[in-house]
């Protein structure tokens, strides 16, 4: 090899190092300026392979908070984390079950976030960092972990019904990186330039080969039913005392039974339809969890109660069931005179 | 067909200029990156037990075979290990040193000088976002002792995973997503220059069986850099605690929560309630933090702590103690080698082995099937029955069973080479059986030292003082204050004239670090009569330090040698240091070295 050739490769070699360093201080200036967006949560749970904490970032500097819809939330104790380790009591402002999305607020000003408008998008072979609390490995203000990876596809989730149970049925990314672990719901993908991309899905196995499926929800199917609980939307029962009417609906003129209410917070799952009544005429089957009631979510079976007893008695009552993994709207007609 | 060809000739120079168009950049960063893989892949070993059932990775770190694997990979291994190299060879290799609770055994390859070695990182400088790698023997794939080698990003840099029992601690390590399997365990994790930055070890694993899902966790290398001395010494290391529990108060601060009385921490002043602000130059927030910072030194080690009392700060240096008694150790080597299925860490929860379509089955047969683990952060060994097959003729070679030792061939082996360095400085039996050391004191004033086997003396114009070593040397910690600077003299003289054979036991600790002085200190530790001392010692073969213990759990007399140069043929310090505890400080400036029997020399 000559000299030139050997002076040719240094300076190509020089060349690639600059290239490397390059890119790796942008991943590190990205990192930086993500981390700060991202929370800790930690609610219910705690037993039986249900980790009481998730992940979530923030979408306002305000405090608004978003994150995954989940059993963690179902408490009146749900306690977020920023980066730089201050801890705050949150409030659940709302949620939409059918993207299995939560919005919730602490009293915070002046905080680094997420504009969920200026979001991006990402197809095939996208280059992503996802950011999450997995297995909680971080406390305090040690920051979130970082895993790196691939959009491997932009797909429909339920293209195969039964596979993948899920209430969600909108477009997913699915990732060739394995994001979707314990506590990673809620957490933040983003592109190579530090842009919001999607959010971290819960853990997701297949009915049929047992195999995990990492995905995240776009932002852009997400965006709109944000800005739906922002404006007062999906928010929970227990929000600000409405006038009742004179005669309103309850449990037995339905012909609903829900499970024993032992728990500060009991999920309102039905326990029992009689026969032959309203619930039983719209479909109602025992096990069905109730979650929303119009247009107002409620997670405590005194929640449901107390939205019932704001319906006047010869409406028609809106809910909004989970029933299994599925999500059913049921239309439950007037119920006069019907009482036994 | 004619067209066939055609078409075929079409596609390859499309696909050439496919290849052409590539960024001449992307190209040589590409063969950058094969080199450095191929480096590190030929420092990696595929660590198999004697029968070959079991084993895990390791990484040689010097030419002469040192490698470092996990305690949890050797332990199913016994003393004796083979270990594939890439070049396809197998080479015996034997047990070096333990350290259980970090959970890293050091082992050494035996039949070359000339190992390709891994180049030690800086743990400290790996940021969350760097590229780095994993090399190793995943589900002891590499039988032809050619590793597996997967690419990830760091995840998180100074985390802390609790103990799995009471050992097996991971502090301060490294998390990525590198793929981290049963059998990685004891490999090396290389940042993208390809210097080794931790071994591999762990990994989350919960409910999806015993393979990676994205979050692995290596030892920083730069924990193993403080243990690496401790390591080579042959010996059992055990890692340190500050003798006091913090806890998070309610306004978020860390605060002592308990303190040991006997603790050096004790003596220096800190105290239940106490804010810790800074420990071994890191700020504490969080117990985690702490116990980061705690977790990477082995015991015996003195470093900075800072603490704060009613808005007072205080600096202060403290001595660490020992997490477990030797016994303890000992005993959880014992019970590690005979049954490590069972005593390996199970935590709460169910074992994942029966989910469905958990493990590669084919490729793991049934009594290849960790049984070991839960969920949670566990080790990750590939662990099997073991059957005891007998030494290998080279092995015995470097391997002595000894009570309290890993290995003692190399705890002498390093003793001897301490112990040649200390005395290539001079014949220091010249200097007589007992020594006189004149000069002045920081206060300028005349001192003259007397010191032998039999006793010792200084005079100052003040006066004179003498005491003979009777009763034992712990009952003359003359002058008063000094901690006992006199007998310290004495035995310093034993060690340079008489030898380390000269002491009732004396073993070689490892390495330490001393407060103000750069780099890493030998460390010979002595019992003469009913004191201990430990002799701190540079590379270049000149005693740095001694420190003398009349017994446990109280202030040791220090002595500081520097500003060396050759007095009376010999290589010995101009400058004797004293310090004890808390305040007493005192210099010599020395000007001569004489046998004490010696006629006086004149005034300077």
């Amino acid at each position: 090899m000559n000299l030139a050739a050997i002076q040719r490769l240094l300076a190509l070699s020089l060349l690639a190092f600059a290239a490397v360093d390059v890119r790796a201080a942008s991943v590190a200036e990205v990192i930086d300026t993500t981390q700060p967006k991202m929370v800790k949560i930690y609610g219910a749970g705690g037993f039986n392979r249900l980790e009481a904490y998730q992940s979530g970032f923030l979408i306002s500097a305000e405090g608004h908070i978003a994150t995954a819809w989940s059993y963690v939330l179902d408490t009146d104790y749900i306690t977020v984390t920023l980066n730089d380790g201050r801890r705050f009591e949150a409030k659940l402002l709302g949620a939409d079950p059918r993207l299995e999305l939560a919005v919730l607020k602490i009293e915070a000003t002046e905080l680094p976030f997420f504009d969920l408008n200026a979001a991006a998008t990402a197809e095939s072979g996208t280059r992503v960092l996802a950011f999450s609390n997995l297995f909680g490995v971080a406390t305090g203000d040690e920051p979130a972990s970082v895993q790196h990876g691939v959009v491997a596809v932009k797909t429909q989730l339920d293209a195969r019904r039964g596979v993948f149970e899920t209430p969600y049925r909108g477009s997913v990314y699915v990732l060739d990186a394995m994001t979707n672990n314990p506590g990673a719901a809620g957490g933040a993908l983003i592109n190579q330039r530090g842009e919001l991309v999607a959010m971290l899905g819960k853990e997701l196995r297949s009915a049929q080969n047992n195999i995990w499926l990492n995905y995240a929800l776009p932002i852009e199917e997400l965006r709109g039913s944000v800005s739906q609980i922002l404006e007062g939307k999906f928010r929970p029962t227990d929000e600000e005392p409405k006038l009742k009417p004179d005669e309103a609906i309850d449990l037995a003129a339905l012909g609903l039974v829900l499970v024993p209410d032992v728990l500060e917070r009991t999920p309102p799952y039905v326990d029992l339809v009689r026969g032959g009544s309203a619930a039983a005429m719209a479909g109602l089957r025992p096990d069905d969890l109730i979650v929303f009631v119009g247009e107002n979510l409620v997670h405590s079976c005194q929640g449901f109660r107390d939205e019932l007893a704001h319906i006047e008695r010869n409406s028609t009552l809106k809910l909004v069931l989970m029933r299994g993994q599925e999500l059913v709207e049921v239309e439950v007609p007037a119920a006069e005179g019907d009482r036994p | 067909m004619v067209r066939l060809g055609l078409l075929l000739l079409i596609a390859m120079i499309g696909a050439r200029q496919a290849r052409a168009q590539v960024d001449p950049a992307v190209l040589a960063a590409e063969e950058a990156r094969v080199a450095v893989v191929e480096k590190c892949v030929a420092s990696t070993v595929a660590v198999f037990s004697p029968g070959g059932q079991g084993g895990g990775s390791g990484v040689v770190i010097s030419p002469d075979g040192y490698a470092l694997s996990n305690f949890h990979v050797t332990s199913a291994c016994g003393d004796a290990m083979q270990c594939g190299m890439a070049d396809g060879k197998l080479y015996d290799a034997v047990i070096v040193g333990l350290d259980p609770t970090g959970d890293v055994a050091l082992i050494k390859l035996l039949g070359r000088n000339d190992f390709p070695a891994a180049e030690l990182g800086d743990s400290d400088q790996v940021r969350v976002g760097d590229w780095c790698f994993t090399v190793g023997n995943p589900f002891l794939l590499a039988t032809d002792y050619q590793p597996s080698v997967a690419f990830g990003v760091i995840s998180g840099v100074h985390r802390y995973q609790y103990p799995a029992g009471t050992i097996l601690e991971y502090a301060d390590c490294l998390q990525s997503d590198a793929a981290i399997n049963p059998g990685n365990s004891g490999g090396p994790m290389f940042n993208a220059q390809g210097k080794l930055i931790g071994i591999n070890g762990r990994g989350s694993f919960e409910k999806r069986g015993r393979v990676n899902v994205g979050v692995g966790y290596a030892i920083s290398i730069n924990q193993i850099k403080n243990f690496l001395g401790h390591l080579k010494s042959g010996r059992i290391a055990d890692h340190a605690t500050l003798g006091a529990v913090v806890r998070s108060d309610a306004d978020r601060r860390v605060v002592v929560d308990d303190i040991l009385e006997e603790s050096d921490a004790y003596r220096r002043g800190l105290r239940y309630g106490d804010e810790i602000i800074a420990f071994a130059g890191r700020p504490i927030t969080t117990v985690n933090a702490f116990k980061n910072a705690l977790g990477i030194f082995p015991r015996g080690w003195r470093v900075p702590l800072s603490f704060r009392r009613q808005g007072q700060r205080y600096d202060v240096l403290v001595r660490l103690r020992g997490v477990h008694a030797e016994i303890e150790l000992e005993e959880m080597i014992a019970a590690e080698q005979q049954d490590p299925h069972e005593k390996m860490p199970i935590p709460k929860g169910e074992k994942p082995k029966d989910e469905p379509g958990s493990e590669p089955k084919e490729e793991q047969p049934e009594d290849q099937k960790p049984d070991d683990g839960g969920p949670g952060k566990d080790p990750v060994p590939v662990r099997m029955p073991k059957k005891k097959a007998p030494m290998p003729e080279i092995v015995k070679q470097h391997y002595e069973k000894k009570a309290g030792y890993v290995n003692y061939f190399f705890n002498e082996l390093e003793r001897k080479r301490v112990a040649a360095a200390l005395t290539s400085r001079g014949n220091f039996a010249n200097l007589g059986k007992a020594w006189a050391v004149t000069g002045k004191t920081g206060g300028a004033e005349e001192f003259r030292l007397e010191f032998s086997d039999a006793g010792a003396a200084i005079r100052l114009p003040s006066g004179e003082l003498r005491v003979e070593w009777t009763g034992g040397m712990s009952n003359h910690l003359e002058p008063p204050g000094s901690g006992g600077l006199l007998a310290a003299l004495a035995l310093w003289r034993r060690m340079l004239v008489d030898g380390p054979q000269s002491f009732s036991r004396v073993q070689y600790l490892g390495t330490m670090p001393l407060a103000d002085r750069e780099g890493m200190f030998d460390i010979l530790e002595a019992t003469h009569e009913d004191v201990e001392c430990l002799f701190y010692i540079d590379p270049q073969g000149s005693l740095a330090a001694l420190e003398m213990f009349p017994e446990t759990d109280v202030d040791p007399c220090e002595l500081y040698f520097t500003d060396y140069r050759e007095f009376a043929g010999q290589w010995l310090p101009g400058k004797i240091e004293v310090r004890f505890g808390d305040g007493y400080s005192y210099e010599f400036n020395c000007e001569s070295y004489a046998a004490a029997d010696a006629p006086q020399p004149e005034g300077e």
